[in-house]
């Protein structure tokens, strides 16, 4: 009698139920993002009619009533498509624009090199050990900032070392895009690290300077400062010195980013604890010392999703150097126009097109680069 | 002696004379080679040419003139081409950017995905590509101006543009416009009596409703009192071109149709930081108290999330603004193409001219830089 236990209280749970079909699985997930309202039923049927009318609409353009191969205007002239043969015949000029044919080689090298360099560079910060990128680090700044664009500059340009000269003038294309890229850049940090450090300085005198030199670059567009390099420039040099237009080019764009780079270092340094300042100085470190070993490492680090960035804007500024007479890729690819072996009705919103794939490329892979950085580099979570 | 360039105050001095040392030399020389340079091709310096007459004429411009206008009138007609593309761009470019921006947090995963494409592929392309794509690409395959695509007789699309009426004023417009300020002006205070009298007494008076009619109905009384002021003149082809109304030109449309595709994208995601960067707590609260939808967003989301969009905005718009200048690739005759150009190549003043070019745009981008100072003063969260 008494080992029989009557309760009436449940010992064990029940299954639990799935729930209901409608909101799992594959038919939860499409009622949940594309049906979940009637506006959202009419606005993802509209969009969705118009975004495969739009794919369909592109394929067809750029592939299947597209021309691939071809040597004349005759091969593209009947077609609604894009004409891709016209861009093939142009590949070389786009990418060398008039440099010598036979002495390609050297800006291949030059840019296998630094494609080397940018790969080997981003591989060891992403995936590195510590040992390597303690050693390396130091290492890869030299090579960056002065053995690479000495290197580079002799391959190129030539005139020593039994290179053959090649006048600025006659290059071109993706070639020119990227020296000023490049040197728009790596050569405009140093300037904007020295101006991020003036802007803040306690020195009223070196404040005052470095504030009206970065908002005044900052204040006006690019293409006055083209203006400037290639029209106005030579007045305030003495008489005898003659720039050659590239070099002239170079110098604005390397101003112009110098003052973007010191605001985003400013920003790396404002964000440096005051501590670390007055540690270092109790520890005996002059000024120079400090900013090498401890306040640039760590504001640099901060700011490198940032200098991506300046350099993304700057790589889709480059295109206007163009305005001033300068071949860029962009530049190169409005000057095969005048070419009338293949003048055809689709010829410019094919070059387009191919233009606006590249530049998609560099830029979309730069930021996406970026926003990675920003995430590897964060260390608030911590 | 050793104390003394141990000092700091001491070495602080000195390295600053040696600096303003260095930038009197540097200034010095630099003039020096500019009077030297100057005087070897004949020219002074000086800003009298611009009262000489320039003996050309723009193409494209909101002031009526001929060749007999001087260099100074080219300078401004050129600012107001420039004013006129940005205002427009900027105008375009937020109505673009904000429902687009709006569309990335859209629930729907199709619109969400379509205007993150749209983003993504947009900025990362170069601005001079946008514009030369509308200008060379979009525009050579409008049909030539005598199949202009036509819009019920009033607007025609041609490869050189697009025509559309023009309005034209006639005696006492003047009164219609005066009107429309004074309603304008009229229904602002009203706005903020009403404002001010639901604070003190809580009453509330429809000061929305009352104000639009008040714009919409006081001038058109007065429109048809002054007898139909003001009429539309259709443009018409005559010969080989359009007579009558206003063209708006192929480069003008290129440039703004560019710039606000490209600008856009940027707009559309300070706009989503902004709205997202409003907690979610206070959508809850907000409703918790029985706040409408519209409510909600007119009276706590929005004024939060300006606080957040209203300064990387302006920066877009002053962005935009500068990047009206690349209009000179395609011969839109703003500051930079009709005064750093082709008034540059007539009189080869180059210092004078890209001097007062850049100091435009300098006046620009500081007057915008001291108002969003202000703004920031006014707006920064108050802590207790």
């Amino acid at each position: 009698m008494a080992d029989t236990d009557y309760h009436f209280v449940r010992d064990s749970l029940i299954a639990e139920k799935s729930p209901p079909a409608s909101t799992v699985g594959f038919v939860g997930w499409v009622r949940s993002n594309f049906f979940s309202s009637a506006i959202d039923i009419v606005l993802s049927l509209i969009f969705l009619y118009f975004g495969i009318r739009l794919v369909l609409l592109l394929f067809e353009w750029g592939v299947t009533s597209a021309v691939f191969i071809g040597s004349s205007r005759e091969d593209c002239l009947d077609t609604s498509g894009a004409c891709w043969a016209y861009i093939f015949a142009k590949f070389k000029l786009l990418i060398y624009g008039f440099y010598p044919v036979e002495l390609r080689w050297r800006v291949d090298i030059t840019g296998a090199v630094g494609l080397v360099m940018i790969i080997a560079l981003a591989l060891i910060y992403s995936y590195g050990t510590k040992f390597l990128k303690q050693h390396f680090t130091s290492l890869f700044i030299i090579f960056v900032f002065v053995v690479y664009p000495i290197f580079a500059f002799i391959l190129l340009h030539g005139g020593s070392f039994g290179f053959v000269k090649v006048e600025t003038e006659y290059w071109g294309g993706l070639l020119v895009t990227l020296v000023i890229a490049y040197i728009g850049i790596f050569a405009s940090m140093p300037i904007g690290v020295v101006l991020a450090l003036g802007r803040r300085s306690e020195k009223v005198l070196v404040r005052l300077v470095s504030i009206i030199f970065i908002e005044f670059w900052r204040g006006v567009p690019l293409i006055t400062v083209l203006f400037m390099a290639s029209n106005m420039l030579q007045y305030f040099l003495p008489k005898d010195v003659e720039f050659d237009k590239l070099l002239r080019v170079l110098i604005g764009v390397m101003l112009f980013s110098a003052a973007y780079i010191a605001e985003v270092v400013r920003g790396g340094l404002q964000a440096i604890p005051k501590g670390q300042y007055e540690a270092s100085q109790s520890l005996g470190m002059n000024f120079f010392k400090m900013m090498v070993f401890i306040i640039m490492p760590q504001a640099l680090k901060l700011v490198i999703p940032g200098i991506v960035n300046s350099f993304i804007a700057l790589f889709k500024d480059t295109t206007l150097v163009l305005i001033v007479g300068l071949y860029d890729f962009l530049g190169m690819i409005q000057s095969t126009f005048s070419d009338p072996k293949w003048s055809v009705p689709q010829q410019s919103i094919t070059a387009y097109a191919f233009a606006a794939i590249v530049y998609w490329m560099f830029c979309y892979s730069m930021s996406r680069y970026s926003m990675y950085l920003e995430e590897k580099l964060d260390t608030t979570g911590r | 002696m050793n104390n003394y360039i141990n000092n700091p105050k001491i070495r602080s001095l000195l390295a600053q004379i040696i600096l303003f040392l260095l930038l009197v030399f540097l200034v010095y020389s630099a003039l020096v080679n500019v009077s030297e340079n100057l005087a070897s091709q004949n020219k002074n310096f000086g800003f009298g040419f611009l009262s000489e007459a320039a003996g050309f004429k723009l193409n494209f411009s909101l002031i009526s003139h001929d060749e007999t206008v001087t260099y100074g009138g080219i300078f401004v007609i050129g600012v107001l081409n420039t004013i006129l593309v940005a205002i427009l761009g900027i105008f375009i470019a937020s109505i673009l950017g904000f429902v687009i921006g709006i569309a990335r947090l859209s629930k729907n995963l199709l619109v969400s995905k379509i205007a993150l494409y749209y983003v993504e592929v947009m900025r990362n392309i170069p601005l001079l590509l946008h514009i030369f794509f509308w200008y060379f690409a979009v525009f050579s395959f409008f049909p030539p101006i005598k199949k202009s695509i036509n819009f019920f007789d009033m607007i025609y699309i041609n490869n050189r543009g697009v025509d559309v009426p023009k309005l034209v004023l006639d005696d006492g417009a003047g009164y219609v416009l005066l009107t429309l300020i004074l309603s304008l002006v009229g229904a602002f205070f009203l706005g903020r009596w009403a404002k001010t009298r639901q604070n003190l007494t809580g009453k509330r008076f429809p000061s929305f409703i009352v104000g639009t009619c008040i714009i919409i109905f006081l001038p058109l009384v007065v429109y048809f009192l002054a007898g139909s002021p003001m009429s539309l003149v259709r443009p018409e082809l005559k010969g080989f071109n359009f007579v009558g109304g206003v063209r708006i030109v192929r480069s003008l449309f290129a440039i703004v149709a560019a710039l606000s595709i490209y600008t856009a994208a940027y707009i559309a995601e300070i706009v989503r930081s902004g709205i997202l960067a409003v907690n979610y707590g206070q959508t809850e609260a907000a409703y918790s108290l029985g706040f409408s939808r519209i409510e909600l967003l007119r009276l706590i989301i929005i004024p939060q999330a300006l606080r957040v969009v209203v300064p990387p905005l302006t920066n877009q718009y002053l962005n935009l603004t500068k990047n009206s200048s690349l209009s000179t690739a395609i011969a839109y005759q703003d500051l930079v193409a009709a005064f750093a150009g082709t008034v540059l190549n007539q009189t080869g003043r180059a210092i004078e001219i890209i001097f007062m070019t850049m100091l435009v745009y300098l006046f620009l981008s500081l007057l915008t830089s001291f108002l969003m100072n202000i703004y920031n003063k006014k707006m920064a969260l108050v802590e207790r």
